[in-house]
Order: structure tokens, then C-alpha cells, then sequence
């Protein structure tokens, strides 16, 4: 298992296209309808210069004198023809147009959702704004490169291949200098090209640097001011806004010499087709108006070429995006989820089982070992040890928020790994320390644990807990805004919401862990009886330092440095001294300060 | 989540930055940005400039070549070396200096927009560190990050396209000069294809405007619903809602695809029109022009001039497009910006300093009348007078929303009272210069936050501190263990928020940041309720070890007895003031609700039977 996110930096650039349509199979809808209307489009580009270039041999230069109505039948052919390329070219746009953003949005939305099924650990390696920037500007940049520069780039090409044709119908020789001319261009493209994506992946990285000295200023407000650290995070932030510009500026600086390379290309081609042209039309091969018509014609082939290569330029900003957004997608989430296949838990109180469980994070020593028990169903069980002994892996492996290295987890007979998702989290409720609180009503934050519970259904719960008290002397009740990530209210509070949320979602296996520690004691006394009424008929397995909990237990289970290694209920463990005996007496001490 | 706008004034305040954006706000912007940097811009313009005339210019060494050296050629049937030399120069050195025009464009461009984004990035940061809490409360996390990030990129956004588009103006300026100087009746043709191709382009900003301003905000809730969701990962994953997470986002997603393929069928419908006009012209000028050769008023030669003039001005003439294109984006980016940038209030500063850091020993602590309450909501604290005497510890013990964090708010000055007083030694907190109250005061929150920064870039904040002292602070916060285990040990990196350490640690590393600067008052705010109870016991006790050396004054929020039975004095908080004051033991002995809250443990334990009436919790 890994705990980092793929970055895709692996994936070249056919390989991210590839993959791209793959995650986006809304992007190969009619995509021959849209090439065949591609193709008309930049035709019908061509159409005009060759009417221009027919009209000045044919109509200008007729033998008898100019021709007017040759001109006109041109002129109006011509129009003609402009109008078919404006309708398919109108077509081709809208049809690309509906199937690149329908494709994104569907990769942008599976993106997100990938992230959620990202294992914890992973969400929490990446920075939040890297793991944001992803679904967001990394998609921003593909969509606009595909509605902006992808019609650009297709028209371009097309017409490079239209202009040569007619180019070799007049002389394949000046032809072939033109291509000459253009051929270092052509050649230093790729180089050109992956210096340019290495400097874009440098101004990538500083982007991200930047976005968390941004950060800190707002997410960490009220430490800058406490320590009156302005001027330091000031220079934190000004350094990572420096690296980021002179990143760009580099970049911007390959991008300019690569595209002016483009200019000298066209001048050099020009005055190849004048001199090579001289000495052809010496030879009796080609007329001084047929030269003329090719130069003219050669400005068709060297405005699309300037395009196309700097369409190519934008095209290295816009794969590096969708590379990243790729790379979030082959991230594996390896809690895979068998979904309607798997099994679906029966409701009533559940029985566990740890079958020699181990689990220990990538690279590091184990942080459980060979835990193997079966809590009978309806259980309390407490879990006490020191910080760092494992007790929170112990809950996370329960919940299935991570898969054990070897063993396994069962609930109610079933691997875990084997249970419908769905099934689990209504069956299985985790209630961590610091629940997160959305920016909106403490009501609404609530029902988060059930959906479409009404405010009578949360009130009801908030009696059952005795919470209805707190509730009511919220300013403006269950319509109290909580504010971002829940900051207007205390921490306490916070984890009164995510006990309600639990309450709400009525779980068959409870699993508190330190839920109640910010909580003050009488209250927590008072919540701890009321979930003792409500956990009949359920399992629960509570954590928390505070050994009260333990004292209440059916049974308590003693974690030391990753082993169990007491279990019984809390009169026996006192009796049997060890490890619960130190823990106890550590708490008696405290308590006994009066 | 439903968001009730209607109670977030800062919703509207973006609806009001979403208002109609006219082209001369666009023009304003632009002007903005170029007041600020002249001389880039200049440089940028000058290579713009000089690529556009450059191009014009290959349409004259094409005519020179065809008059001195084809046509020659071909009459006498032989060309001489020097000649062709010379054509072969002319075009090079054209293209040369072309290929300079388009260097110092881009790189000139370049440079002005990211000198413009950085500039403007360090100020919106500036006013962050400025603008007092009461405005960042107001304020979401995910809007200010795109304030600073998004917005201020999309601000300067036409920067890039605009050297382009003088260019074009310098290069449309010097074809119609050539074409009126060939022929009077062609050009006029001709020229009709200028004003109709801007006109049709105006109707297409005014179309797609609305369109693409609407993206813009869209593009910003979806990040900011993405940024929250991912916040929130652990809830979600628990509770099993990552299916409505995904709709939520979802369905601002297809919003946002909606709206984009709107604009795209309205770009769809004029891009071939702004495509033809120019070739329809030319069309139309070969019709008049072949008529006139007819009639002998023009030569042939002028029909090509003018024709090919046309030609080549018809496809940058479209770059005039993609600047105005920037607008909308840039102008609402702008407003945002400003709309933090505009911001006034600041945290008034006094100049008033406390005694000198070498006068050791606690600070004295006076809250005289104090009263805070959030906006228009009930009170949080009414009427609290106490004083904490030098080197005494006091405790502050309340149940969950009594007020307490509110009150360490206020000892630290995120927030000022809207009544009474509070003295440091003395001196009005509100008199005190910038910084001042940070040299005598420490706080450690409920909740840590820790910098993106190594251990010892958390702990002394930039502070030139001995690793020795760094070390010492730890040791009292019981986190030189896990420091030193780690792989860097003080220079270890703890990554965004410190995500890479438990809570418990993290606490730990705020009490280290808090302790190494030797506070004269230090504020603990529940801040070991992560910490397990024998390492908290350890941590006390070097606490008091300290004090004893210090005689630091301590100001504790505490739940635990053993923390208590640190304090010389306990203040008991209740509904937003003090309802009860003494030792420990005092109020154990007087006040019932005072020994039920800290006693509920004991009670727990010592019967089985319902043995405190619970009393109501109260804000």
C-alpha cells in the first residue's frame, strides 16, 4: 500500500490522452461525425485563398484582358462555399463543445469521488489544496484548452495538410523548400516541448508552495495574531510568491523563444520559394505567376503552422492537468467496495471479530499485532492504553477506514471486505475527536447523520442524550450557523453535534473514539449515561482516557504498544493489576486532587 | 447542504461583484495594470508593435522581390548573384526581426502579468495579516484562498493577449495606409470589413458576458464545495455519504458544464462569421478591383497589393477577439480582489509598551466588567470582573459553552470587548502597541494549528531561539519523545496543518510553541484534552517546575482536577460570568454545581444509582 497520490507525471502525452478518454467516454461520442465536420470546415478555410489566387491568375490575369464574370461566378462560389464552412464549422464547435465538458465534468465529479474513496491515509499525506486544485483548476485548464485551443489545433493541422496539397499541385520542388525551411522548426519541436513541460512542472510545484503560504495567514489567523507573527509569514509567503513568478517567467521565456522560431521559419521559406522559384522558372519549369501564387499560397501553410506550435505550447499546461487528474483516479482506493455484490449487514446488535489481525503502516513497525478476539454482540467494551498504543487503529480497522496487513476484521461472521458499503456505514458509525462540521446550520450539520430527519427528530434525539438544554440555548436553536469547519462553536460543542449526528444515524455498532473529550465532565458524565439506555440492543466500543468509561464497561480491553494485552471486565483487570492497574492508578491520582 | 444566502452577507457581496461588467471596466483594469508597470509594458507594446509592422512588411519585400528580381529574371532569362543575395537578406532580416518582436512580446507580456500577480498577491496576503478575526470569521476559508489565487490570475488575464493585440492595431493602421495609397475605391471596400468585424464582435461579448461571469462564480463554488468536502473526508467516509458529497458537487459541476456550453454555441455561431468576413472582402474587393482594371483605373498590381493586405491583416485581427474575451473574467476577478483590498478595518494599536522582557516574572491580569457578545447574538460574557495577581495560577472551570474560550479570545486580544476593560500589568490592552501583548503573553488553543514549516520552525516561529531551549520547551510539553524519534528530529517537516502528527501531538507542539517564549501570563485553553491522563500529569508537572522557576502568572481552562489543583484560585464560569470564586476546596465546599461539574467522575464511580440531578447546560 502506498500512501501517496499518483502524480501521472509517468503517463506521456498519448499515454494521458489515452487514459483521458477512457475516463471520459462521453469524449469519443461521435467524435467521426465531428472529424468529418472538422475536416469540411478546414476545406472550406482553403476554399477562399484558392478562389483568391484563381481570381488573380484566371480573372486578373485572363489572356484577353481581366474577366469579370469569371470573378464574380468565383466570388460567389467562394461565398458559397464559406457559408457551408461556417454551418459545419458552427456544428463541429457545439458537438465538441457538449461532449469535452460533459467528458470533464464527469471526470472532474468521478475525481472527486475518488478522493473520498482514497484510504485516509492518503487524504491525509496530500495537502488539501493540491487535492482541491485537482478537481478544479487541473480540469479548468484541459476544458479550456479543448473548447479554445483543441478547434484551433485540429483546423491548423488540417489546414497545414489542405495547403500542402495545393502547394504540390503547383511545384513539388518549392513545395519541398518549404518544408525545408520549416523542418528545424518541426525538429526542435520536441525539444522545445519537453523543456517547456519540465518548466511547467516547476511552476506546478511552486503553485502548490504558494497556495500553502497563502493558506496560512487565513487558516491559521488567530495563532499569526497571538504571536504577533505577521512579518515572518509575510516573508514565508512573499518567498513562495517569488519562486512561483520567476518559475513563470522561465517558462514564459521558453515559450517565446520556441514560438518566434516560428517567424524565422516563414521568412526563410519566403525567400526560399523566391530564389529556388527564380532558378526553376530559368528552366523553363514553372511561370513568374505561378510563383507568385505559390508564395501567396505558402502564407496558408506558415499561419497555421505559428498556430498550431503554440497551440502545442498550451497543450503541455493542459496535459499536465489532466495527467494530475488521471493520476488521482489511478490512485487505488484500496478499500475496495464490493458494492450491491457484497453482503448486507442484518440489523440487531452485531458481533466482532478480529481474526489475527496485524496492520502497520507503509514503511513502519506494526501498530497492532496478532489481535485476535470475538466481542459477543450487544457488548459494551471500553479500550484504554497509553497514547500511541494502538487504541485508534484498533477503531479505524473496525470501521473499516483501513484493511488490515494480515488478518482479518468480521462483523456478524463477514470480512469485512466483503460488506456492501452502504450496508456498512448504516450499520457502522465511527464518532472520531474532532468531528468536522460544515460552514452551515447546527440543525442541518446534524442531519448529516440521517438525511431528512426532521428538526422534531432532532430535537428528540438531543432529549434522549440530554442535550435538548444546549440546543435550546443555542442563539437561534437548531438555525445556529457553525460557521467554517465549525469554528463559532467550541470544540466541546463540536463534539456534541457529532454525537447527535451518531444518535441520528442509529447504528447496530457504535464506535466512539475520545468523542467526548472536550466535553466537560459533568455533561460527559450525563451523555455517557443516556448512550448507556440507548446502547441496549446495539455493540459499542467506546475509547477514552477519562477510565470512567471503562469503570461502566461490560468489559475493558487493555492495548499496550500494539498487543492486547488485558481483557476482562474492570473489577477483574483492577484485581489482576498490569498494565490497567498502572492506567488506574495513574487516573485515581488524578482525580483524588481535591 | 443547503446555504441560506440570505444570512451570509458575503454571498452578496459576490453577487455584487457579479454585476454586468461594461468593456470600459475591462479598459479600466487594463489601465490599472499598465500604471503599474510602464516600462514592461512599453517593451511588450514595442515588440507587438514591431511584429505587426513586420508582417505588413513582408507583403513589401514580396512586391520589391517580384518588381527587382522575379520579373527581371524572367524577361531577360538570367539573374545576377547580388540580387538574389539581396532578396534572401531582405526576408531573413525581416523574419529576424520579427522573431525579436515576438521575444520581447511574450517574454515582455509575461513578465508584466506575473509582476502584476505577484504584486497584487502580496497585498491581498498583507491585508489578511491585517484585517482583524472578526473579519475572517466572516469570511470562508475557500473564498479567500481563490481570492488570492484564482482571482488575482483571472484579474491579469489580458495582460497576455493585449501586446498582441497593439500589434494588430499598429499592423490594420499601416495596411490601410498602403491600401489607400494603392487604390482609394479598393481599400474602401475593404476597410468595411474593419468596422464589421469589431461590430460583430461586440455583439459577441455582450452575448457570451453574462455567460462567462456566471462560469467564473460557478467555477468558484464548486472549488469551494471541494475544498470543505475534503475537509470534512473523515466525517464522510464514517457516515458513509460520499454519494451525496459526490451529488452536491456533482450537480454545481453539470451547472458549470451547462453554462460553458451555452457560451460555447454562442462562440460556435460567431467564430466562422468573424472567419468570413475578411475572406468575403477580399472577394468583394477582387470583384471591384477586376472591374476597374477593366476600366483602366487601377493596375493589376494594386489588386493583389490590396487583396493580400487583407489577407494577412484577417487572422490577427481576431487576437483584438480574444483580448476583449478576457474581460468579463478579468473584471470580475478585479472586483473580488478589491473587494478584500477595499477593506478598512483594522485592529487599532496604542503605543503604549509593557515593562522591559528582562523584568521577569509573571504579569498581572485585571478583567474589569467585561461584556462580548458575537453580533447581534445573546451575550457570551456579561459583567466578569477578576484579577489574576503576578505568578498566580487561576483556573478557569465552566461547563461546555460557559464562555471560557470566548474569554481566552479576549486575554489575547483576537477579539475586543464591547464593554469593560482588560489590563496586562496594569496597561488597557487596546493601549498597547503591535506586537507588545505577544512578548508577555502565550496562548495555547483548544484546537493546534501547525505551519506547513520543521518542528523547530513551529516552536520558535522564526525567533532566533538555542536548539537547547527548543529542546527544554519540548521536554516540558512531553513531546521530546516523539521528536526526537523523528526521521529529522527538529527539522522534520510537518507537512499542512501538521497532518503527519495525532492530535494529541499536535497539541503538544503548540504547548512547546507557547512555553519557549518564556510568557510572563500563559493561557491554557484545554490545550492537553488530546494529551492521555499520565502524560498530562507529566506536562503539569513540569508546568509547575516552571512556574516556580519563572513565577510566570497562569491562566488555565480545565476540566481535570489534577489540572485544577494546580490553580491558587478557581473562577467558576456559568452562562457568561462568574458565579462562584475561591480555592478548590471553597467551592467544593459551597457550591453544588461547582462539585457536581468537577466531581462527576467520582460520583460515576462510587455509585451505580442516578446521583447527581442533572442541572441544565447553558451557553
Amino acid at each position: 500500500m502506498s500512501t501517496r497520490m499518483d502524480s501521472g507525471e509517468a503517463n506521456g502525452m498519448w499515454a494521458t490522452l489515452r487514459r483521458g478518454v477512457v475516463h471520459s467516454p462521453e469524449l469519443k461520442q461521435g467524435i467521426v461525425g465531428t472529424l468529418l465536420l472538422a475536416l469540411l470546415s478546414t476545406g472550406g478555410q482553403v476554399v477562399v485563398p484558392i478562389a483568391i489566387q484563381q481570381t488573380l491568375d484566371n480573372g486578373l490575369g485572363a489572356p484577353g484582358g481581366p474577366d469579370v464574370a469569371f470573378t464574380i461566378r468565383t466570388g460567389l462560389l467562394a461565398a458559397a462555399a464559406v457559408l457551408l464552412t461556417g454551418v459545419a464549422s458552427y456544428l463541429m464547435t457545439t458537438r465538441l463543445f457538449r461532449t469535452g465538458e460533459t467528458g470533464l465534468a464527469t471526470l472532474r465529479t468521478k475525481a472527486f469521488r475518488h478522493v473520498h474513496d482514497l484510504p485516509l491515509l492518503t487524504q491525509n499525506t496530500e495537502s488539501r489544496g493540491a487535492l482541491v486544485s485537482r478537481v478544479t483548476s487541473d480540469v479548468d485548464q484541459v476544458s479550456q484548452f479543448l473548447v479554445f485551443g483543441g478547434i484551433l489545433f485540429v483546423v491548423s493541422v488540417g489546414q497545414v495538410l489542405v495547403a500542402t496539397i495545393v502547394m504540390a499541385v503547383y511545384s513539388w520542388q518549392l513545395t519541398l523548400v518549404v518544408w525545408l525551411a520549416f523542418a528545424p522548426l518541426f525538429l526542435s519541436l520536441r525539444y522545445f516541448q519537453q523543456r517547456l513541460s519540465a518548466a511547467y512542472g516547476v511552476v506546478r510545484r511552486q503553485v502548490g508552495t504558494m497556495l500553502s503560504a497563502i493558506s496560512e495567514p487565513v487558516v491559521g489567523a488567530a495563532v499569526v495574531r497571538t504571536y504577533a507573527v505577521e512579518d515572518r509569514t509575510q516573508q514565508r509567503i512573499d518567498e513562495a510568491i517569488r519562486r512561483h513568478q520567476q518559475a513563470s517567467t522561465r517558462a514564459q521565456g521558453f515559450t517565446a523563444v520556441s514560438f518566434s522560431l516560428g517567424g524565422l521559419s516563414g521568412g526563410l521559406a519566403n525567400a526560399g520559394v523566391l530564389v529556388v522559384g527564380i532558378q526553376l522558372g530559368l528552366a523553363g519549369d514553372i511561370t513568374a505567376g505561378e510563383i507568385l501564387a505559390f508564395a501567396f499560397i505558402v502564407t496558408l501553410f506558415v499561419g497555421p503552422v505559428q498556430m498550431g506550435t503554440q497551440i502545442l505550447t498550451d497543450a503541455q499546461l493542459a496535459i499536465a492537468g489532466w495527467r494530475r487528474v488521471i493520476g488521482i483516479l489511478d490512485t487505488p482506493a484500496d478499500l475496495v467496495d464490493p458494492g450491491e455484490k457484497g453482503v448486507t449487514l442484518p440489523r440487531g446488535p452485531i458481533e466482532v471479530r478480529f481474526d489475527h489481525v496485524t496492520f502497520a503502516y507503509p514503511g513502519g513497525p506494526p501498530v497492532l499485532r496478532d489481535v485476535d478476539l470475538v466481542l459477543a454482540a450487544g457488548t459494551r467494551l471500553a479500550v484504554v492504553g497509553e497514547t500511541g498504543s494502538g487504541k485508534s487503529t484498533f477503531a479505524k480497522l473496525l470501521t473499516r477506514l483501513m484493511d488490515p496487513a494480515e488478518g482479518a476484521v468480521l462483523l456478524d461472521g463477514v470480512d469485512l471486505r466483503g460488506v456492501d458499503q452502504r450496508s456498512l456505514r448504516s450499520s457502522v458509525v465511527l464518532v472520531p475527536q474532532e468531528g468536522f462540521l460544515f460552514d452551515d446550520t447546527v440543525g442541518a450539520n446534524i442531519r448529516y447523520g440521517r438525511l431528512g430527519a426532521t428538526d422534531a427528530e432532532i430535537v428528540e434525539a438531543a432529549e434522549e442524550l440530554g442535550l435538548d438544554d444546549w440546543v435550546h440555548g443555542l442563539p437561534r436553536g437548531l438555525a445556529t450557523r457553525v460557521g467554517q469547519r465549525g469554528e463559532a462553536l467550541s470544540a466541546g460543542e463540536r463534539q456534541l453535534v457529532s454525537l447527535l449526528r451518531a444518535r441520528l444515524a442509529d447504528p447496530d455498532l457504535l464506535v466512539l473514539d475520545e468523542a467526548t473529550s472536550a466535553v466537560d465532565p459533568e455533561l460527559e458524565v450525563r451523555i455517557g449515561r443516556a448512550l448507556e439506555r440507548l446502547l441496549v440492543d446495539r455493540t459499542s466500543v467506546t475509547i477514552a482516557h477519562r477510565l470512567t468509561t471503562a469503570e461502566n464497561a461490560d468489559e475493558v480491553l487493555v492495548v499496550d504498544a500494539g498487543r492486547v494485552v488485558q481483557r476482562g471486565p474492570h473489577a477483574d483487570l483492577l484485581a489482576e493489576g498490569g498494565t490497567y492497574g498502572a492506567l488506574h492508578a495513574s487516573w485515581v491520582a488524578q482525580q483524588a486532587v481535591s | 447542504m443547503t446555504t441560506d444566502e440570505s444570512l451570509d452577507p458575503e454571498l452578496a457581496a459576490g453577487r455584487d461583484a457579479a454585476r454586468t461588467v461594461s468593456m470600459r471596466d475591462g479598459f479600466r483594469v487594463l489601465g490599472v495594470g499598465i500604471r503599474r508597470q510602464p516600462g514592461v509594458f512599453a517593451i511588450a507594446t514595442f515588440g507587438g508593435v514591431l511584429f505587426g509592422a513586420l508582417t505588413v512588411a513582408d507583403a513589401w519585400v514580396l512586391g520589391w522581390a517580384t518588381q527587382n528580381a522575379l520579373i527581371p529574371a524572367m524577361r531577360d532569362g538570367e539573374i545576377g548573384t547580388g540580387v538574389l543575395v539581396a532578396v534572401v537578406a531582405l526576408f531573413v532580416g525581416v523574419a529576424l526581426l520579427r522573431a525579436v518582436g515576438i521575444v520581447a512580446r511574450r517574454l515582455g507580456a509575461g513578465i508584466m502579468q506575473y509582476r502584476l500577480q505577484a504584486a497584487y498577491r502580496r497585498e491581498v496576503t498583507r491585508q489578511y495579516l491585517a484585517l482583524p478575526m472578526s473579519w475572517h470569521a466572516r469570511h470562508p476559508t475557500g473564498q479567500l484562498l481563490s481570492n488570492a489565487n484564482a482571482d488575482v490570475e483571472a484579474a491579469w488575464s489580458p495582460i497576455a493577449p493585449l501586446p498582441m493585440a497593439l500589434g494588430t492595431i499598429a499592423m490594420m493602421v499601416i495596411a490601410i495606409a498602403q491600401m489607400l495609397t494603392a487604390d482609394l475605391v479598393m481599400a474602401a471596400v475593404g476597410l468595411l470589413v474593419f468596422p464589421a468585424v469589431i461590430g460583430v464582435n461586440l455583439v459577441y461579448q455582450r452575448l457570451t458576458s453574462p455567460l462567462i461571469t456566471r462560469a467564473q462564480q460557478l467555477r468558484a463554488e464548486v472549488s469551494e464545495i471541494a475544498h470543505e468536502s475534503f475537509d470534512g473526508a473523515l466525517v464522510v467516509k464514517t457516515l458513509g455519504r460520499e454519494a451525496e458529497e459526490t451529488e452536491r458537487f456533482g450537480a454545481r459541476a453539470r451547472e458549470l458544464r451547462d453554462t460553458l456550453v451555452r457560451a460555447g454555441r454562442i462562440r460556435a455561431a460567431f467564430d466562422p462569421a468573424l472567419a468570413a468576413l475578411p475572406n468575403l472582402g477580399v472577394m468583394v474587393v477582387l470583384v471591384v478591383g477586376v472591374s476597374r482594371v477593366l476600366s483602366g483605373a487601377t493596375q493589376p498590381g494594386d489588386v493583389v497589393t490590396v487583396a493580400y493586405l487583407l489577407t494577412v491583416v484577417s487572422f490577427p485581427i481576431r487576437s483584438l477577439g480574444w483580448l476583449l474575451g478576457e474581460f468579463p473574467r478579468s473584471v470580475v476577478g478585479y472586483r473580488r480582489v478589491h473587494h478584500v483590498l477595499d477593506e478598512t478595518a483594522r485592529m487599532p494599536y496604542g503605543d503604549a509598551t509593557l515593562a522591559t522582557s528582562s523584568a521577569r516574572g509573571g504579569a498581572r491580569l485585571d478583567v474589569e466588567r467585561l461584556a462580548f457578545s458575537h453580533a447581534t447574538d445573546q451575550p457570551l460574557l456579561r459583567d466578569l470582573t477578576f484579577t489574576v495577581e503576578p505568578g498566580r495560577t487561576v483556573a478557569l472551570v465552566g461547563a461546555t459553552a460557559s464562555g471560557k474560550s470566548t474569554l481566552t479570545d479576549l486575554v489575547t486580544r483576537l477579539v475586543d470587548p464591547d464593554d469593560g476593560r482588560l489590563l496586562v500589568d496594569g496597561v488597557d490592552l487596546r493601549d498597547l502597541d503591535h506586537g507588545e501583548l505577544s512578548t508577555a503573553v502565550s496562548v495555547v488553543p483548544q484546537t493546534a494549528f501547525l505551519f506547513d514549516d520543521t518542528v523547530r520552525g513551529n516552536v520558535t516561529l522564526g525567533a532566533d531561539v538555542a536548539d537547547e531551549d527548543v529542546w527544554a520547551a519540548l521536554r516540558t510539553a512531553q513531546a521530546d519523545g516523539f521528536v526526537a524519534a523523528l526521521p529529522d528530529g527538529l527539522d522534520a517537516r510537518l507537512g499542512e496543518r501538521g497532518t503527519s502528527l495525532s492530535g494529541g501531538q499536535r497539541q503538544r507542539i503548540a504547548l512547546a510553541r507557547a512555553l519557549v517564549r518564556r510568557p510572563r501570563l500563559l493561557v491554557l485553553d484545554d490545550a492537553t484534552s488530546a494529551v492521555d491522563p499520565e502524560v498530562e500529569g507529566r506536562i503539569l508537572a513540569g508546568l509547575r517546575e516552571a512556574e516556580d522557576g519563572d513565577g510566570a502568572t497562569l491562566l488555565v481552562v480545565a476540566y481535570r482536577k489534577a489540572t485544577i489543583a494546580l490553580a491558587d484560585e478557581v473562577l467558576h464560569l456559568e452562562g457568561g460570568r462568574v458565579v462562584g470564586r475561591g480555592t478548590h476546596a471553597e467551592l467544593l465546599a459551597t457550591s453544588p454545581s461547582y462539585s457536581r461539574l468537577v466531581n462527576a467522575y467520582d460520583s460515576e464511580s462510587d455509585s451505580d444509582s442516578e446521583a447527581a440531578e442533572p442541572t441544565g447546560v447553558t451557553r
